[in-house]
């Protein structure tokens, strides 16, 4: 843990909060920023504060405005595919204590994964702002081939700004972006990864804000970013929770998701923040192993910091420098997160566990052999920390010995969903390499071997 | 806002702006980023600004995440960064430039080092130093209370940032907050080295003025004595970064002094 500051979550001085939430106090359900607890802000240059309010403005005005709440139903309905499917999985789930499992199956969405819901509304937002030009970061380019897709639907120019390291190692997806008429930028300075991807969007945001709104993400970043995203993506949550009902007759026990900056996972958490009964997990990239300093498990071993433009956890040096984050999967590769996860955290409303590589690939396999859904890796961190929360479910029915569980002759009757928040064919190439599926002295087995994400 | 008045009088910038001012002329403020190339030549970079013309001198800690910083700083912080520099080291440099001259020395730093270290932490060891306050590009007043607080205690002065798109009520308010002066920030953009200085910078300072400011300086994009010359007509001071970071690079401590030499023959204003 060589210069890593590690703090457990301050989940006992919060106490009282999520103890009024659960006697049926206060709702946690649409907060609208700028703060959460005390998370969250606008911690940047004076130069786009006005460029910030502009977006507010415009966001809370829209957000009122039936016609532009028509617009994004009718783009989710007849663009991105919406509703996406709930799907049991049955055989899955015999590896999950036996517990039901249901998939929410983001991955159907139109591109692949959840980062359409976002993409979707805020380009609808930079056309009500007048903006010509949208820009935005990338890791791997999920977000940025959804953003490049969104810019082309809607007619805008699009700029995406994607670490050089990432540019070689993801050649195809900026061909992909290239193909939807996007301009890459490759950047080279600092760690030449994501976060410094998003530093130079800031600087082009300070020098295009007239012109140019930065279609951030995730639901991190300065007010409204947080709420903003969260509010494009709580679709997800409330699909779920009317089609869990309807399918099952009741709420899940428990419901997961991966966690990177945590956008999908706000959007799912977003259904059933106010169901009581409902235990909320959030599984963080434990890469390596938390134990040996390569992971980017922020909420876990962070301390609260400010980074772009957000209070929020922070991987962080005792310099305050921010430390680079591992993990095989690159949509959780970030040493930050958003703002209101760090306060679900605090609060004890939502718990938050590291999944490693290997965990997760072990849950990417199962659910390719279990069920033929073949998972991002993002995802499938959100699926191994199923089965461990499958397995705690069934040991606590074993434990009590309940009716139900009886009934239901196999010892539990526990319902977890889980947020499958993409599909994996990005992910292919690292999943061969991973399992050694190529052969060695095949191209891809060359190209895989230089960086552990592909 | 009576407390700001007041603490006016102990603020080492304004002073070092005022005395400037008496000599007919605006001041010239230089940026350096700490431990670039070295701790040791920052400092004696530090010591040659003041002597060749430099009223305030602006100590930058490098840090992992610049956004406000073009490509030369930020190569300049990254290198510093690379070489093992060590945020306590800023408090060893201004301590190392206060003790050798009568410039006011201010320390700009992105919020998130001081953070680490406790506002208040940060503040008595910069006061403690000798420092004169700090410089906030990512903080804003909203989100300043703990600095307000801590600036108050220690008796530093807190500069932010005014931009050409701060609304009259951000002015305003900023300027409130602010004590020693007000950064006007020439352009929409990044630091770095441009040809011309934009026009939005006159109007920005202007609007400075309007709200309250008593001191502003201009910064971003300012090279050379010709645009020192033009900004030295409107503003209290010239902010000068980038050209200097170049000059260390380049040339050392030598290159900085003969830079700032002849920099500060833009400063008379031609009325004056």
């Amino acid at each position: 843990m060589v210069g890593l500051m590690v703090d457990a979550p301050a989940a006992e001085s919060d106490k009282s909060a999520v103890d009024a939430f659960l006697q049926g106090g206060e709702s946690l359900r649409h907060a609208p920023g700028p703060y959460f607890g005390s998370y969250g802000g606008r911690w940047m240059p004076e130069s786009l504060i006005a460029a910030l309010d502009e977006l507010e403005d415009t966001f809370e005005k829209a957000k009122a405005d039936p016609e532009f709440t028509a617009q994004i139903a009718e783009l989710n309905k007849n663009y991105s595919g919406r509703p996406s499917l709930l799907t049991e999985a049955k055989r899955f789930a015999e590896h999950a204590g036996g517990v039901r499992i249901f998939l929410k199956r983001e991955d159907l969405n139109h591109t692949g994964s959840h980062k359409i819901n976002n993409v979707l509304g805020q380009a609808l937002i930079a056309k009500r702002m007048g903006k010509t030009r949208v820009i935005a970061e990338t890791g791997a380019g999920q977000h940025g081939v959804a953003s490049a897709t969104a810019a082309a639907l809607m007619g805008l120019e699009c700029v995406v700004y994607m670490g050089a390291e990432d540019c070689r190692r993801q050649s195809l997806n900026v061909a992909r972006m290239e193909l939807l008429g996007a301009t890459v930028i490759p950047v080279t300075s600092g760690s030449q990864t994501l976060k410094d991807a998003i530093n130079e969007a800031l600087r082009d945001w300070v020098a295009n804000v007239d012109n140019t709104h930065y279609l951030l993400g995730t639901a991190a970043g300065a007010h409204p970013f947080p709420a903003m995203v969260r509010y494009f993506h709580e679709v997800i949550g409330e699909e779920s929770r009317a089609q869990i009902l309807a399918q099952t007759g009741r709420l899940p026990d428990a419901v997961c998701a991966c966690i990177g900056g945590g956008s999908n996972a706000i959007g799912m958490f977003h259904g059933f923040l106010d169901d009581p009964s409902v235990k909320i997990y959030g599984f963080e990239a434990g890469g390596d192993g938390v134990e040996t300093g390569r992971h980017a498990a922020t909420i876990s071993l962070g301390k609260p910091g400010v980074l772009h433009g957000a209070r929020s956890y922070l991987m962080q040096d005792d310099d305050g420098q921010t430390i680079e984050s591992h993990s095989i999967s690159a949509g959780l590769d970030y040493p930050g997160v958003g703002p209101e996860h760090s306060y679900l955290a605090d609060i004890g409303r939502v718990s938050y566990e590291p999944i490693t590589d290997s965990e997760a690939m072990e849950a990417f396999r199962l659910l390719c052999r279990t069920e033929g859904i073949i998972p991002a890796i993002e995802s499938a961190h959100a699926l191994a920390g199923a089965m461990k929360v499958g397995q705690r479910l069934a040991a606590e029915d074993k434990a009590a010995g309940t009716a139900a569980g009886k009934a239901a002759g196999k010892g539990t009757d526990k319902i977890v969903v889980v947020n499958l928040s993409g599909r994996g064919d990005k992910d292919v190439a690292t999943a061969a390499e991973w399992f050694d599926l190529l052969d060695k002295d095949s191209p891809e087995h060359e190209i895989a071997k230089e960086g552990e994400k592909l | 806002m009576s407390g700001v008045q007041n603490l006016t009088s102990t603020s080492k910038s304004a002073a070092s702006i005022d005395r400037a001012k008496a000599q007919g002329r605006a001041a010239l403020i230089g940026y350096l980023p700490a431990g670039y190339p070295s701790v040791e030549d920052t400092i004696a970079a530090g010591i040659a600004l003041a002597e060749n013309g430099a009223d305030l001198i602006e100590i930058g800690i490098p840090y992992s995440d610049p956004v406000m910083d073009g490509h030369v700083i930020q190569a300049a912080t990254t290198e510093a960064l690379a070489k093992g520099f060590h945020v306590r080291q800023v408090f060893d440099i201004v301590r190392g430039i206060t003790s050798q001259t009568d410039a006011a020395v201010l320390v700009m730093t992105y919020w998130n080092p001081v953070v680490r270290l406790g506002v208040d932490e940060f503040s008595r060891q910069l006061a403690e130093a000798g420092g004169a306050g700090l410089i906030t590009p990512d903080l804003i007043p909203d989100e300043a209370a703990e600095w307000m607080a801590a600036s108050d205690k220690y008796g530093l002065d807190r500069v932010f940032l005014v931009a050409p798109s701060s609304s009259p009520e951000r002015m305003k308010r900023t300027v409130e907050a602010s004590r020693g002066f007000v950064y006007a920030v020439s352009i929409m953009g990044v630091t770095g080295a441009r040809s011309s200085v934009s026009t939005a910078a006159k109007d920005v300072v202007a609007a400075a003025h309007a709200a309250g400011a008593e001191r502003v300086c201009v910064g971003l994009g300012v090279s050379n004595a010709d645009q020192v010359r033009e900004i030295a007509a409107y503003a209290d001071g010239v902010i000068v970064g980038t050209a200097l970071v170049v000059a260390i690079g380049d040339g050392g401590v030598d290159a900085v002094a003969s830079l700032t030499k002849d920099l500060s023959t833009g400063l008379t204003r031609e009325e004056a």
